[in-house]
């Protein structure tokens, strides 16, 4: 039973860094502009996509080489729905919002279907698929890339916040955007560099997982609510909070998976989101918001 | 004197150009068809719509069918029944078709018989559960093997290698669930125990822990039932567990997309599957190896690797033009008696023999129990 | 009298339409589809647009009302309209339960409650197959029947959806004038004057929160006796947003708003369908665009178009606003 338990463990917490990352991109840009971006699982989706389309093939790029430019094209994607899809609307209601991005998230997965077609894809593996066992439990060496990855993008998420000026430019905005202006920061350009680094990580966790979980025009859709539900579960304004709920989700799935029922796993991880929003309304970590009378 | 001759030859001119229009309207056979060309169940749909466009165009090249071109009008469901029920009334009503083949999936498929069954319209489905046929309706035929086929096939073989205990892992969506049922109802009356029965949701990206729970049961054989992107990564998950035990996939993952997918994983799994993918290894005796040979080149060619899902598309276009062409005319209870009445028609699937009773005549000898071995598809003895 | 004007405008429009074009496809399957979408938006309106409370699970409601429907009337031979009864009744009671608990969260906290509590539903639907048929669904269900009249054709439909959808744009419009109606607009403004005012503010936002998942209910059961047949997909996450996007589209806190998205988001994928692989793109694309620029919806949004016209052509006579517009600006 006990290695079991291990195996539950470790599958959940490489599913839950996943959704960590998608849930802290939600983070960011709520932070920053108090939009929930649902195009944030089609940042997932490009970069995976663009990964495999750059590297596929006999006159395919290097490895290396097309992870790099996969990545930097989901960061333009991310920057250009900023500039002509959010600034536009600014000062729209929270519903309004949504619908861009739903909108925009519809969009893009139109894209994709004609720009790479219906089909699945894999990425190969970065270093071999050679298991690694850890008592009974076994992990591929990709499982640890995606750890170690979300890891170090986590910390240097924080330290980009909490060590750098652009970092703390970007928290003042969403503290108070005139408040902000008036100190001389350039608001329109801190709201790029969020959703620049937004769609950065979504397009790391793509690449990331490609290789373990496939990628498809439409892959996108299922990360994007998983990865909203983390940030929720987390408290949306708390970054750290994200990365707890995504962590916290993928572990409770795999357990409920493998102790309770795999039919109605996902619906165990909605349920248990539930009672913490009826206990805490603003998520486990998230501070109790003040309302404006 | 004059105006009325000219009034009268340009009442009689109108007439005529009206008669002509509808001469032109009736002088093609519309056969309508709602497919998830997109979506999640887009393997199917797509090279379904590809080999309709494909096959169509060739009949009209050879002067069509009864003098008369063919003309197909398609709509892409993207999986969704409800999106299917609304095509289908766009087929019915808006375009008049003559005959509808398609509904890649079950879902959409069920959703859209009370319709074709109200209307009267000859329906050939290309989606696999037995429920479609299950009991019979009286417009309501389908071309595709059987889940309930798929099922005894894959226990025929297992008894071969006296695996008495199985652990069933099966997708949420409905081709997953209706071959769970399938699998659940026939394992006792085939003497096999089913020690384990789990799910995954369509997307899931990891399937270890279901796998992991049976690794500890006395399971001697995995049975996955599924399409997508979830048998793939069962099956790499199982090698990842280190699991030795035999594993068995389903008629849904019967493309060479699989085998890209699932990788070196893929080594050793069996499952059923129709002659289409193994065409090439068939013996020359084989009653259906020209067929499926000069299918798989002509696809191949303009498209890239064969899916058994397409050659469906094919059975259910032919069925239809022959019993068309039988029937002498579009008229729907004619050609649906004719549909009935389709016997050794050689498809891609096997040789049909449809009849009152049996609305898709196929028995199980139209599968072949498939392994696959370095990276490409081989017949079980 | 002129309250109900727009009312009238829209029934005499549903009379006309099948008269002008009998037999027409889009009059006799694409409009029923769009009214039973109206039905289902100016519900959700209510609680969107009125009482600002977003709901991202709408499609849980229309989906439990369609299965009870479709449950008792195949397994039981009940009455359809006893099943129709029953189903209002166990959707009213699951809204009444779960309002106290997600009513108290706000914004995106609010959007996830309601989304999951839809996520919930569907997942349900789709595992407990002893009961729902599971994925593959639930058919033969039975046309419904008035004193003998057997609702069996399109056309039948199209009176039978049309007549609903009337007769809830009535009682939204009465609603939302009455004592209730003015507490809820309050509510929207701001909650914490609402209260000073002595207004209970937990009873009025549960009883619009039941009332919006009734009105869900009555429409999955009319859904769910007209197609005959019905699956899980009908009822997913994604229909929950085609619902919200519609009552946005049209325009929050404007009952003609939500009819008047309801039928737009109908009507709009019927004349994608020619573009085929591009229609997911071109989709999207219009929904984003139509946002960005008419963030108050397309009907409001139109309305002071018009209305601006109208005053250009005519400056002497200026038009009497419509009272739609007082609703929208409170």
């Amino acid at each position: 039973m006990a290695d079991q338990i291990l195996q539950f463990l470790l599958t959940g917490i490489t599913v839950g860094a996943t959704y960590a990352l998608v849930a802290l991109g939600f983070a960011i840009i709520y932070n920053a502009s108090d939009v929930v971006n649902f195009a944030q699982g089609e940042f997932v989706m490009i970069g995976a996509m663009s990964a495999v389309a750059l590297s596929a093939g006999d006159n395919g790029l290097p490895m290396p080489v097309a992870l790099l430019l996969a990545v930097l094209i989901t960061v333009c994607v991310g920057v250009l729905l900023q500039r002509f899809a959010i600034a536009p609307a600014r000062g729209a209601s929270v519903v309004t919002t949504i619908i861009i991005t739903i909108g925009a998230s519809i969009f893009l997965r139109g894209v994709a279907l004609l720009v790479w077609g219906k089909d699945i894809f894999a990425l190969p593996a970065f270093s071999g698929e050679q298991p690694i066992h850890i008592g009974q439990a076994t992990l591929l060496p990709q499982n640890l890339w995606v750890m170690g990855g979300t890891g170090v993008m986590v910390l240097g998420v924080h330290w980009f916040f909490s060590h750098t000026a652009v970092g703390k430019a970007v928290l003042a905005c969403s503290c108070n955007r005139t408040a902000a202006h008036l100190m001389g920061i350039n608001v329109g350009l801190m709201m790029l560099i969020a959703y620049g680094l937004s769609a950065f990580l979504g397009a790391m966790a793509g690449v990331l997982v490609a290789p373990i979980t496939f990628t498809s025009y439409d892959a996108g859709v299922m990360l994007g609510l998983k990865g909203f539900s983390a940030a929720i579960l987390g408290g949306m304004g708390n970054p750290m909070g994200a990365v707890a709920g995504g962590l916290l989700l993928g572990l409770i799935e795999s357990l409920s998976a493998g102790l309770i029922s795999s039919g109605y796993k996902d619906a165990i991880g909605f349920v248990i989101l539930l009672l913490v929003l009826f206990f805490r309304p603003s998520g486990l970590f998230g501070r109790a918001s003040v309302e404006r009378v | 004197m004059n105006i009325r001759k000219t009034l009268s030859a340009l009442a009689v001119s109108a007439l005529m150009g009206l008669s002509a229009t509808q001469a032109i309207a009736a002088d093609s056979i519309k056969i309508g068809s709602f497919l998830a060309v997109t979506g999640p169940a887009s393997f199917l749909g797509d090279p379904e719509l590809k080999t309709l466009q494909m096959y169509i165009e060739k009949i009209n090249a050879k002067g069509g069918v009864n003098g008369k071109q063919l003309e197909l009008v398609h709509y892409d469901t993207s999986g969704k029944a409800k999106e299917a029920v609304g095509f289908a009334k766009r087929l019915i009503k808006k375009d008049r078709v003559d005959l509808i083949v398609g509904g890649s999936t079950s879902g959409s498929t069920l959703a859209v018989i009370p319709l074709v069954e109200k209307d009267r319209i000859p329906f050939i489905s290309l989606a696999g559960s037995v429920k479609i046929i299950d009991p019979v309706k009286k417009w309501v035929f389908k071309v595709p093997h059987t889940d309930r086929m798929a099922a005894a096939k894959i226990f025929e073989d297992m008894k071969k290698r006296g695996i008495k205990r199985i652990a069933l892992i099966s997708g949420s969506g409905g081709f997953g669930k209706s071959g769970r049922a399938q699998v659940l109802a026939l394992a006792p009356k085939q003497g096999i125990e089913v020690v384990a029965d789990e799910s995954y949701g369509a997307k899931d990206t990891d399937m270890t822990a279901q796998l992991t729970k049976i690794r500890n049961t006395d399971a001697q054989a995995i049975l996955c039932f599924g399409f997508g992107t979830g048998p793939a990564i069962v099956t790499k998950n199982v090698r990842q567990l280190g699991i030795k035990l035999p594993l068995y996939q389903s008629h849904g993952v019967a493309s060479k997309k699989f085998i890209e997918l699932a990788g070196e994983s893929a080594e050793g799994v069996r499952l059923p599957a129709s002659a289409l993918l193994v065409a090439d290894k068939l013996p020359a005796s084989d009653p259906q190896k020209p067929l499926l040979m000069a299918y798989k080149d002509r696809f191949e060619t303009k498209y890239g690797p064969v899916s058994t899902f397409g050659g469906h598309a094919y059975d259910g276009l032919m069925i239809a033009v022959q019993a068309i062409e039988r029937a002498g005319s579009t008229d729907k209870a004619k050609v649906r008696d004719q549909i009935e009445q389709t016997k050794g028609f050689i498809g891609t699937g096997g040789i049909f023999n449809m009849s009152p009773k049996d609305h898709l005549g196929l028995d199980l000898s139209a599968f072949k129990m498939l392994e696959i071995k370095n990276g490409d598809w081989t017949i079980v003895k | 009298m002129k309250r109900l004007r727009g009312l009238f405008l829209l029934a005499l429009l549903v009379v006309v339409l099948p008269i002008l074009f009998p037999d027409n496809y889009y009059v006799t399957v694409v409009a029923v589809s769009a009214a039973l979408h109206a039905i289902l938006a100016v519900g959700l309106n209510l609680l969107m647009g009125y009482a600002g409370l977003i709901s991202l699970g709408h499609a849980a409601f229309f989906g439990v009302g369609a299965y009870t429907s479709a449950i008792i009337t195949t397994r039981f031979d009940l009455n359809p309209w006893l099943a129709m009864a029953a189903g209002i009744l166990l959707t009213g009671c699951i809204a009444f339960i779960m309002a106290r608990p997600i009513l108290r969260l706000k914004g995106h906290y609010l959007a996830m409650a309601t989304l999951g509590l839809g996520m919930i539903v569907q997942i349900v639907l789709v595992q407990a197959e002893g009961l729902t048929g599971g994925p593959d669904g639930l058919g033969g269900i039975p046309p419904l029947s008035l004193f003998g009249w057997e609702v069996d054709s399109d056309l039948r439909w199209y009176m039978v959806m049309s007549t609903v959808m009337l007769l809830v744009v009535w009682l939204a419009l009465n609603l939302i004038d009455s004592r209730s109606g003015r507490a809820l607009r309050a509510l929207h403004g701001s909650e914490v004057a609402a209260e000073m005012m002595g207004i209970d503010t937990t009873a009025t936002k549960t009883g619009v929160f039941v009332i919006a998942a009734i009105s869900a209910s009555l429409a999955g059961s009319l859904f769910a006796h007209q197609q005959a047949f019905i699956s899980p997909d009908s009822f997913s996450f994604f229909f929950s947003i085609e619902l919200v996007t519609m009552v946005v589209l049209g325009g929050m806190a404007s009952t003609f708003g939500a009819v008047f998205g309801a039928f737009v988001l109908t009507f709009l994928p019927e004349l994608l369908v020619v573009f085929e692989d591009y229609e997911v793109m071109i989709f999207g694309a219009i929904l984003m665009l139509m946002m960005i620029f008419l963030p108050q919806g397309l009907f409001v949004g139109l309305q002071g178009l018009l209305r601006r016209l109208l005053q250009q052509r005519a400056p002497a006579r200026l038009p009497a606003p419509a009272e739609e517009d007082k609703h929208g600006a409170a």
